[in-house]
């Protein structure tokens, strides 16, 4: 028997993401959240980076989200593929994957700290990344194509953060006029089942991220 | 190469992250054409290639849509040349393992080299190469377990790691002369020492980086450029 063990936090985009994978695969996993002052299991199984999420597979410990979701990918390969066979779409999945961890949500976060004047100036260029975003959906519902994949997975944080952030922050970036696709998308990201059974409560992240207004990660 | 080659590369000699492209190019023995870009004057094909950054390396298979980043056109390439000589090995774990450590060595090693560089004073300096040295002992372990006993981080033969911490020897070397210290040594990281010698004199490599003065003049840019 497989023994599939993840380490989080909460709330964590990262590790969601994973969660997302197993849950898509009906992969039977056991999740320990660990408190981001008490992290004494995470600082075993990664030591570089010291944080989560962390898989754990027979007792093997795989880190950093997109590595972990490539590596479930891989080793449980006949149910629902999340990256293409195809390695130009591949490439361009990773590409975009990458992108928007390194790019967009650290400007939408950033959007969110920021506040006044501060705030305005910065609406411009998040606006303009998650411009790039949409152009991502074309005419499928989701970002992998016709069914959800990796690249839906890894933006799966602005379906399921987006609005708590602006419940909290008091102002809104993904209006359905200008973001006509990514708003649909999010809906049918969230009507997913596997998606939907693990969706975070919204109340509790509009309640965590009101708490920790400085520190969006919680 | 011909004008007719299947694979276009965009890059510029100095750069590592182009270099690592072509020693799996080489690798592979793949044909390729090398556009010589002007990072001062990107051209159009670049610009269109590459709009959300605007950087190189750029891979055109075929007139096909344009890949970027040199860790992903290394996985495109060996997934679509996978018969001739592999980079990444098959195994899932293994796979994590190398791509884990490659974003270590891209976001935490290679970083420090530009934080030497931009630190002013000898005792900045100290502070950022006692960094340098932690990490460096820390692929030696790398090496050590990757390599199991064998030449390579990949084994018997170059793989990924190989590839991404090798095209960057050349940097090391001029770092090292310029600071007159050494990254890896005989007493710190004794396997990673040979490892350098060995991969250094790889035919695949020698032909895929470029020579000291052209080194010397990108570093002359960056010291003006990015102070």
């Amino acid at each position: 028997m497989e023994k599939v063990k993840l380490l989080g936090t909460w709330p964590n985009p990262f590790v969601q993401r994973v969660v997302w994978a197993l849950k898509l695969k009906g992969i039977e996993y056991e999740i320990i959240y660990e408190d981001r002052a008490n992290k004494s299991e995470l600082l075993k199984y990664n030591p570089i980076y010291k944080n989560a999420p962390v898989l754990v597979h027979n007792d093997i410990p795989i880190c950093d989200s997109l590595v972990i979701l490539e590596y479930i990918d891989e080793t449980w390969k006949d149910a629902s593929p999340l990256l293409p066979q195809d390695p130009l779409l591949k490439a361009n999945e990773r590409f975009w994957a990458k992108y928007g961890d390194e790019q967009v949500l650290s400007a939408v976060y950033g959007y969110y700290r920021k506040q006044g004047k501060d705030q305005e100036e910065a609406r411009e260029t998040t606006l303009a990344h998650l411009k790039c975003v949409e152009q991502l959906l074309n005419e499928n519902n989701f970002m992998s194509g016709e069914r959800v994949g990796f690249l839906d997975l890894a933006f799966g944080w602005l379906a399921d953060y987006s609005r708590p952030l602006e419940m909290v922050g008091g102002v809104k970036l993904l209006d359905e006029d200008s973001f006509p696709k990514l708003c649909a998308w999010r809906d049918n990201f969230l009507k997913i089942p596997s998606i939907n059974g693990s969706w975070p409560d919204q109340e509790n992240l509009i309640a965590r991220f009101q708490k920790s207004k400085q520190s969006l990660f919680g | 190469m011909g004008k007719s080659c299947e694979i276009k590369l965009l890059g510029t000699a100095p750069s590592h992250f182009v270099n690592r492209v072509q020693f799996v190019l080489n690798l592979k023995s793949i044909e390729y054409e090398f556009i010589d870009e002007n990072l001062n004057c990107k051209s159009e094909l670049l610009l269109t290639s590459n709009p959300v950054h605007k950087k190189v390396p750029v891979l055109i298979h075929a007139n096909k849509p344009p890949i970027l980043e040199s860790l992903i056109i290394i996985e495109y390439l060996d997934e679509v040349y996978h018969d001739i000589h592999p980079i990444l090995p098959s195994d899932p774990l293994e796979r994590a393992h190398n791509r884990f450590w490659a974003n270590y060595i891209d976001t935490k090693y290679f970083p420090l080299f530009e934080e030497l560089r931009r630190t002013p004073g000898i005792e900045g300096k100290k502070e950022v190469k006692k960094q340098l040295d932690e990490a460096s002992e820390l692929l030696e372990e790398v090496f050590v377990k990757s390599s199991n006993g064998k030449a390579y981080f990949g084994g018997d033969d170059v793989g990924y790691i190989d590839v991404v911490l090798g095209c960057f020897l050349a940097w090391i070397k001029f770092v090292e002369k310029l600071n007159k210290f050494k990254i890896f040594d005989e007493v710190r990281t004794p396997k990673l020492l040979e490892w350098t010698n060995r991969i250094w004199s790889h035919e695949a490599l020698k032909d895929a980086i470029c020579g000291s003065e052209a080194l010397t003049n990108h570093y002359a840019m960056l010291q003006i450029k990015k102070p």
